[in-house]
């Protein structure tokens, strides 16, 4: 177990330290520097701004000077709003982002579990194939349509929510239902193509050779099994909650990580995309960590010791 | 059919059983005659073996379902090519006197905040987003095949190195890259489409991957090894054209989430710039004015929704056609 | 009831035989694409108490089947039992509730299936798999249940039980996990064993000391077993009684030694000559069966064999023969056996 969490570790460093070195070639590679956009600075200032961020010294100085500084988890200073680090920003909006996506995860796995073993277990019925549609329209129908649309109707016409904030609990309801419908989706799928095939293998007819009762056989043999492969769609998932927790939160006007993202892309501030682009890039590289470690500590038929399970 | 109890054990009784049950045939010597059974077989021979690809053609053809979806996808390539010649104005040019119009006989579709027809601009979005997918498609094709071919073909030490960099690309989230990339380099159609294309073909290295190390050690493969064939004859011969159904089928749904990454893109403003439509920017303009003009918002929603729908369930249908398992 | 008739339907060496499991007439269908697909057509067949009754046949030929329908195992939809009844111990099988069957199943019926790679649950314990039976059957506590659990394995041939217990399927090999089933189907003291090819899919190595732990557990335990395999080398060694089915009816019947040295039919022939053996003598060459079997959703009218077999005559194209009675115990679906036949062909 300890080798193979180490050798996952490793990867995860690896990817980190290829992402924050192509991010920083990138920013890099723009023509240009940062401050050449804005209305004319005084020469002075202009000077002195160059000199702060280093961009008078040679790239690769900067390169080590920046990697330095990511080893001590300093992100550095954000070149738009006067006084601000990112690591200052991170602070303050990701509570909102975490909040937000960790109930959005919830609702999806419990969800789209739900709605797989239901489906499944009435194949080819009619909630089967109502999950279905629930499912292919869940896919289909883009976080950026099904926000405004919800706001409209349930809270402009209806009334029943706040059209934008998060303050109470009841905020969280549109804003969760747009990130949380393509999890569903994929999670609905998922297990119950699983649940069919399980329901469908031999072990579950050795059980029911066994004259154990349906709900046992359920429960005990086919659920397990059946979901075990959701685990590994954690991963991924959670990047799909967070690269969509962007546009939910300038939606709902959160002021959560993603709203910050888009708008130091759109401000050109290029130390603070940095660094939430790292940071992005941390948590679900995390994300895709912990869920290989908790596959492998799950599934029995899993050799710790050979290479990973996560492919 | 036999109603005799295969235990019943008295012989004479069974001769006198078995001779009443054949009674009413009135059988004759002659119908003892041995007879040429060769014409039997070929009548027996049982139900004739499809190909593959007939099979799951005859499939996908029969799946009304996916037939609507196909249809509805031909209809909306057909009107994003003659949708702009069906009304006297263009997409890009402002009529300030009549801003935000809801549907109507002059504006089809209404007009947008800048009194732009919305019926130009919804086929105007839609050319941008078949033509997104399929950019998007082709560059996934190509890097997933050949890289893909390589891995699977050659295995080994060079399977294991360009496997683990597919790995690592694939572990950042592909929006990120994208958003990096359009931040580098000026926002345009073709950023986005390199952009979404150099990070999503590890999925169709895979698959590819996956075929040809499972086709390289079918016999067939063998044999023509065996007979001298080179590796690329064998790759372009015996391994894409098996390979070729899962492919299509990845590419089918390879398209829809690129339709959605362009206009993901272009909500968040990074994607194509005004005056060109995309569904994406279209949304976020109609958005912002929701409470007031609530219908701008309709078409270029209903349009995405409806492509990514037909090209989801489509998709979906081409995987079920071509998975044997699901054979019934 | 003709229990007189059966009473004397005693295979070798049972003078008491008491009929444990009766299938009469049983017809079972598929519903697919396409049609009906008859798998089952009419099929008759006796196991006695302690009795190893082996049913052979090519696959497809409808012997899973019918050992499926014996513990109602097929989801119904697609399949349905047209016609026909099945009585287990006196009761009718076809006519008990889902629960009065769960109580069957595992209990006094165990079934064991042909890949031991993948009929046991991946990932639950193989001691969690043994013990549910029992605490189920036998309303054992956890306990008793693993005493018992551990006792199994021991008698199956699986060293160190005890750790063993705690081990999931992934951790045996293929004959290991074959033993762990045979223990999970006779944890309970079932009166029937059925076991669906059990050792089709392993080396011949372990075949043979898998159908050691079958041949010794039934003499230990007097249970009665439905063998069914495509290889009549394990029927030779192991049963008393044959079925060899063809096209989803029974073919031909009878005991082992009549089905090796006098078999009736074409196809028990064709299947004796497709096997070598070592008694024989080297210049007879291994014939096979010409063709393949007819296909089940339009049932030829005539026999089944017909197209297939070296001797057909007009009357086979034609009309189904029946199973004609050819000893007490033999029995076989040919008109060779009419006697008009056997003059004209004289």
């Amino acid at each position: 177990m300890v080798r193979f969490i180490a050798t996952k570790l490793m990867y995860v460093l690896l990817t980190l330290f290829l992402l924050a070195t192509v991010t920083f070639f990138m920013m890099k590679a723009i023509p240009g520097d940062p401050f050449m956009g804005e209305k004319k600075l005084p020469p002075a200032i202009y000077n002195n701004m160059i000199a702060k961020y280093g961009f008078d010294q040679p790239v690769w100085k900067q390169y080590l000077t920046y990697m330095n500084n990511l080893l001590h988890l300093d992100l550095g200073e954000s070149m738009k709003s006067a006084n601000r680090t990112v690591n200052n920003i991170i602070q303050n909006s990701f509570p909102n982002s975490a909040k937000l996506g960790l109930v959005a995860i919830i609702v999806s796995v419990i969800v789209g579990i739900a709605l797989g073993v239901i489906a499944a277990l009435y194949h080819r019925g009619l909630i089967d194939a109502l999950a279905t549609i629930v499912a292919v329209l869940g896919v289909s129908i883009p976080s950026f349509v099904l926000a405004p649309l919800m706001q409209y109707f349930f809270a402009v016409k209806l009334g029943w929510f706040h059209v934008a904030g998060l303050k109470e609990p009841l905020d969280y309801v549109m804003p969760v239902i747009a990130l949380s419908a393509l999890p569903i989706a994929f999670i609905a799928r998922l297990t119950r193509s699983n649940m069919v095939e399980v329901m469908n293998s031999d072990y579950i007819k050795t059980a029911k050779s066994k004259g154990l009762s349906k709900a046992i056989i359920i429960n005990r043999h086919a659920l397990r099994n059946a979901i075990l492969p959701v685990v590994t769609y954690l991963g991924p998932m959670t990047a799909n909650i967070v690269t969509g927790s962007v546009v939910i939160e300038k939606i709902f006007g959160i002021a959560g990580i993603g709203k910050y993202f888009v708008e130091s892309v759109s401000n050109r501030d290029y130390t603070l995309i940095m660094g939430l682009t790292l940071f992005y890039a941390f948590i679900l590289i995390m994300a895709r960590f912990l869920t290989d470690i908790a596959y492998a500590a799950i599934d029995p038929r899993i050799k710790l010791n050979s290479r990973g399970g996560g492919s | 059919m036999s109603n005799l109890n295969v235990t019943k054990n008295n012989e004479e009784q069974h001769e006198a059983a078995s001779n009443d049950r054949h009674q009413h045939l009135n059988l004759k010597p002659e119908d003892f005659r041995k007879i040429d059974t060769s014409g039997l077989n070929a009548e027996v021979i049982s139900r004739e073996s499809v190909s593959v690809w007939r099979d799951a053609m005859e499939r996908v053809v029969s799946n009304k379902l996916a037939m609507i979806c196909l249809f509805i996808l031909l209809a909306i390539t057909v009107m994003s090519f003659i949708g702009p010649y069906l009304t006297p104005y263009d997409y890009e040019t402002n009529d300030l006197m009549n801003t935000n119009q809801p549907p109507s006989k002059e504006h089809w579709f209404g007009t947008d905040d800048l009194g732009r027809d919305m019926f130009e601009r919804t086929w105007m979005g839609a050319s941008i987003s078949l033509r997104v997918g399929l950019f998007a498609a082709l560059i996934d094709l190509v890097i997933g095949i050949i890289y893909g071919g390589i891995m699977g073909y050659f295995g080994g030490r060079v399977d294991e190195i360009m496997n683990r960099a597919a790995e690592i690309l694939y572990s950042i989230p592909t929006l990120l890259i994208v958003i990096l990339l359009v931040v580098v380099m000026e926002p345009s159609l073709f950023t986005i489409v390199l952009a979404i294309g150099i990070t999503g073909w590890v999925n169709m290295a895979w698959i590819v991957r996956g075929q040809v190390m499972q086709l390289k050690n079918q016999e067939y493969v063998l044999a023509s090894r065996s007979l001298g064939a080179s590796a690329s004859r064998i790759i372009f011969r015996h391994l894409i054209p098996n390979a070729m159904g899962p492919i299509i089928v990845t590419l089918t749904l390879t398209v829809p989430s690129a339709i959605f990454a362009e206009a993901f893109l272009s909500f968040l403003g990074l994607g194509v710039q005004s005056p060109a439509a995309s569904w994406g920017t279209m949304i976020e303009d109609a958005r912002s004015a929701m409470k007031v003009f609530p219908w701008r918002i309709f078409f270029p929603a209903l349009f995405i929704s409806l492509t990514m729908l037909a090209f989801n369930i489509f998709g979906d249908a081409l995987r079920d056609a071509f998975d044997p398992k699901l054979k019934r | 009831m003709k229990s007189d008739n059966k009473l004397r339907n005693s295979s070798i060496g049972q003078t008491n035989a008491q009929p444990l499991l009766e299938v009469e007439d049983l017809h079972v269908s598929f519903d697919v694409r396409g049609g009906e697909v008859q798998a089952v057509r009419g099929v008759n067949m006796v196991i006695n108490k302690g009795e190893v009754v082996g049913i052979v046949g090519e696959s497809g030929c409808g012997k899973s089947v019918t050992a499926q329908t014996l513990m109602r195992l097929i989801p119904s939809p697609p399949s349905r039992v047209k016609k026909g009844s099945i009585r287990f111990a006196g009761e009718d099988v076809l006519k008990k509730s889902e629960k009065e069957m769960q109580q069957l199943r595992g209990g006094r019926m165990g079934m064991i299936f042909q890949d031991p790679m993948t009929s046991l649950n991946p990932t639950m314990t193989v001691g969690r798999q043994i013990t549910e039976n029992l605490i189920r059957h036998r309303n054992m506590s956890m306990k008793e249940a693993h005493k018992r659990g551990v006792e199994m394995l021991n008698l199956v041939g699986i060293p160190l039980a005890e750790t063993r217990m705690k081990q999931y399927p992934h951790e045996f090999s293929g004959g290991m996990r074959q033993r762990v089933m045979i223990a999970i189907a006779l944890a309970c003291d079932p009166e029937l064993l059925i076991a669906d090819e059990p050792t089709t899919a392993l080396d011949v190595t372990i075949q043979a000391q898998i159908l050691e732990v079958m041949k010794e557990l039934r003499n230990r335990l007097n249970t009665s077993i439905m063998l069914i395999t495509h290889d009549l080398g394990i029927v030779a060694d192991v049963c008393d009684k044959v079925i060899v089915m063809y096209a989803g009816q029974v073919a031909e019947t009878g005991t082992v030694h009549e089905i090796f040295n006098n078999p009736k039919h074409p196809y028990t022939q064709g299947l004796l000559e497709s096997i070598p053996r070592l008694d024989d003598d080297k210049s007879q060459p291994l014939v096979p069966i010409p063709g393949t079997p007819p296909d089940l959703i339009k049932p030829p009218t005539g026999c089944a064999f017909a197209a297939r077999c070296k001797y057909t005559m007009d009357i086979c194209t034609r009309v189904d023969p029946g199973l004609f009675e050819c000893s007490s115990t033999q029995s076989a679906r040919c008109w060779l056996n009419h006697e008009m036949a056997k003059e004209v062909h004289a």
